[in-house]
């Protein structure tokens, strides 16, 4: 197995203020995502970890401590260099599906590859990048749906079409927050069960954010989230 | 790419957009319409104001006028002779016109010019607004036998057919009167109660009793005329309408009708002259303040008429000098250059240009036309607040989306581009609409003018204050470009803010956002 730290967050520390009082929400958080690995971080709600989630995507800055990406340090890095990662590097996939409600399927898988490129290099290459969307789309089942809407979708569709879209760039890395938190349990094991035959046909290293100790068992590594600090071990044996 | 194509969708899918396009339409045809019409009405303006006035024109305030107008001219041509491309001397006179009416007089303050039929058409277009064809390609003084005014229907029977036939019947109508007269007179009836209030019709001798002695006597009206003169048509006539609300001219004298004008000569102790004038032609400019003020006859005559014409020379003055100048030619330098030679302390001369002496109405037409756009910029800037309030409610209603964009990758700038670019596409396409239906409805104007004039019962230019046919319209491409960038600068830059405010979102925040 490849043992390759993808991502990894050193002596994270982030606080929010409400009222002029601070509440601390991670206290020191030192964390590894081994590539080819299914990574769970689990917690109860307010535990901190879609915090933690946030600013391993960049989408937040810790107060202190540093995130690293395949060695490089990417949490203070440029705001250009940050876009650049959130769209080539990381998928990111939410509970909340958020597709673009005005764009099809098709078009909201093809949406990261329009944020990468230029119009021009899109236009000259649109063609190449549609045929890679509608593959996405079949890799999640979805190729029927590609004209449809996300209002003209289920929920499971939704995020099969969130999943098609975050590896529409061939990230190193999937992000899921709470992937499975808006669906019903039979729709949320079909997800799981997508994720996992991504990761193990294409060996993609995905971190997973759950409150649900049933989804965390089908990963290889399980963190726990508690007052803002990890604990580390087998998923079995933390869900014990 | 994605700024575009999300920018075509919100413009698909949000149709309170449309209420900006619409307003951003609306006030781009009105400026358009507006512009078109005022500069349609500014050119026609110009154009009349021009046509009777030369480039340049300089005036003497001596009652004897300036000696010498060859000798002045000269000089001029010294100073900018290769400005001038055309000169013209005359006399201007105040004078009261007389017309005899039904058998009452009709006095009018007219400003009398003595003009030279060869040289008057280089400095201006003064034949262009004569009413006989053949006079308005070269003035004639002489009557002409008719064909005046072909494109009028109600104009009267003019000219020498006219003048025969109207002394025939004062003839004729004289010699009913002696023989009516030469019946009462022996039964001594009197018939004064009998002829009522209303207007006594007498033949025009009866108030124009010659003065002239012999002379006059011999005259013969039915194959003579007096010497020659042209009246603004306002001068002699008034219109108004009929019981039917149609507009109806009515003239006082025609073609054809002896007139009498009274002026002061040019000695120092002024005596007014007192000299009959058969009117050989009118001019209708379509400015009131000249159609209404100005009359004409030959320069020589006026010249012997006020006594300009030095006994032991035979030198004549002229009261005025009018100067064309080269086209492109700076009409307030060739000015300064010739009240350099002739200095106001030294010679009474009044020199200007055409611009000067109608200053007050062309800035008031200029204030006019500016006022008005920055009046209706200001529709086009309400429209402009309508984009912001609609923006920041999109922006609004989008934060998770935005949110969505960003942890795609997206940088603050793309997002802000966005609806930067859809603030853009309003402007064009609200601009790109109104440029269309505002051309149409310039295109159209009369016809459009016509249905309003049904609808309403109302003439929107009434033909009895302006004096044209149909409304005129001028189409410059520079307005329609500043019109247009005007209008989609104001949309773009109303569409700062929400960007601005969709740019600098934290994208947690705004994933998060209910």
């Amino acid at each position: 197995m490849n043992s390759e730290i993808v991502l990894r967050a050193q002596n994270v520390y982030k606080s929010y203020h409400k009222d002029r009082i601070e509440v601390p929400v991670l206290r020191g958080v030192e964390f590894e995502v081994t590539a080819g690995l299914i990574t769970a971080l689990v917690g109860r709600s307010g535990s901190g970890k879609s915090t933690l989630m946030h600013l391993l995507a960049t989408l937040d800055q810790p107060d202190r401590g540093e995130i690293h990406f395949r060695g490089e340090r990417i949490d203070n890095a440029t705001s250009a260099r940050r876009d650049s990662y959130r769209n080539h590097d990381i998928g990111i996939i939410f509970q909340f599906y958020h597709l673009l409600p005005e764009l099809s399927a098709v078009e909201n898988v093809l949406a990261p590859t329009m944020i990468g490129r230029s119009a021009w290099n899109f236009f000259r290459h649109r063609k190449e990048a549609r045929r890679r969307a509608e593959a996405m789309l079949d890799r999640v089942g979805l190729l029927h749906r590609a004209s449809h809407k996300p209002s003209e979708m289920s929920g499971g569709e939704m995020q099969r079409a969130a999943i098609a879209r975050a590896l529409m760039t061939d990230p190193a890395l999937l992000l899921a927050d709470e992937p499975t938190g808006n669906l019903d349990t039979e729709t949320g094991l079909d997800i799981l069960k997508l994720l996992t035959e991504i990761n193990q046909d294409d060996g993609l290293t995905i971190l997973m954010i759950t409150h649900d100790d049933s989804i965390a068992e089908a990963a290889d590594r399980c963190h726990r989230m508690q007052d803002g600090q990890l604990r580390q071990g087998i998923p079995e044996l933390l869900i014990a | 790419m994605y700024r575009w194509l999300l920018c075509f969708r919100y413009l698909r899918t949000r149709y309170i957009a449309l209420a900006s396009i619409i307003s951003v339409t609306l006030g781009v045809a009105t400026l358009i319409v507006v512009n078109s019409v005022m500069a349609g009405f500014s050119a026609e303006m110009h154009e009349r104001l021009h046509g009777l006035a030369s480039d340049i024109l300089i005036e003497c305030h001596t009652s004897g006028g300036m000696p010498d107008p060859e000798g002045h001219i000269e000089e001029i041509m010294k100073v900018c002779g290769d400005e001038v491309v055309g000169s013209s001397a005359s006399v201007h006179v105040p004078a009261m016109l007389g017309i005899e009416f039904n058998g009452q007089l009709i006095t009018r303050h007219v400003n009398f010019v003595g003009l030279d039929p060869e040289t008057y058409d280089n400095v201006s277009h003064f034949g262009r607004y004569l009413l006989h064809p053949e006079n308005q390609s070269q003035v004639k003084f002489d009557l002409r036998e008719d064909g005046f005014a072909p494109d009028r229907d109600q104009f009267p029977e003019s000219g020498w057919n006219y003048r025969r036939a109207r002394v025939a019947y004062e003839r004729a109508f004289a010699v009913e009167q002696a023989r009516i007269d030469s019946l009462r007179a022996p039964s001594g009836i009197s018939t004064s109660d009998d002829m009522g209030p209303s207007i006594h019709i007498a033949p025009p001798s009866n108030i124009f009793k010659d003065t002239e002695g012999a002379t006059a006597s011999e005259f013969d009206p039915a194959v003579e005329q007096y010497p020659g003169v042209i009246l603004g048509i306002s001068t002699c006539s008034s219109r108004m309408r009929d019981e039917q609300n149609n507009v109806k001219d009515h003239y006082y004298c025609r073609p054809g009708d002896d007139i009498r004008m009274m002026f002061p000569n040019a000695s120092d102790n002024p005596k007014v002259v007192n000299q009959k004038f058969t009117v050989v032609d009118m001019y209708e400019s379509g400015m009131s303040e000249y159609d209404s003020t100005f009359a004409f006859c030959r320069l020589d005559q006026m010249q012997e008429f006020r006594g300009m014409i030095d006994p032991a020379t035979q030198a004549r003055s002229v009261t005025t000098i009018q100067l064309k100048l080269a086209e492109g030619a700076d009409l307030n330098a060739v000015r300064d250059a010739l009240r350099r030679r002739f200095p106001p302390n030294i010679y009474a001369y009044n020199i200007q240009t055409w611009r000067d002496m109608q200053g007050p109405l062309l800035a008031a037409v200029r204030l006019e036309t500016t006022i008005l756009n920055i009046l209706l910029f200001l529709i086009i800037a309400v429209a402009g607040f309508g984009i912001l309030a609609t923006f920041f409610m999109i922006v609004v209603e989008k934060t998770r989306d935005i949110g969505t964009l960003k942890a795609l990758g997206a940088s603050g700038g793309g997002v802000m581009s966005i609806f930067l670019t859809y603030g853009l596409l309003l402007g064009f396409l609200g601009s790109g609409a109104g440029l269309v239906g505002g051309l149409l409805f310039v295109d159209h104007i009369n016809e459009i003018a016509t249905v309003i004039e049904n609808i309403t019962g109302q003439e929107v230019f009434d033909p009895t204050v302006y004096y044209f046919t149909e409304i005129p319209t001028i189409i410059h491409p520079f307005t329609l470009v500043w019109v247009m960038a005007g209008a989609v600068g104001i949309a773009v830059f109303s569409s700062v803010l929400p960007a601005l405010r969709a740019a600098r979102m934290h994208p947690v925040k705004a994933l998060r956002f209910e």
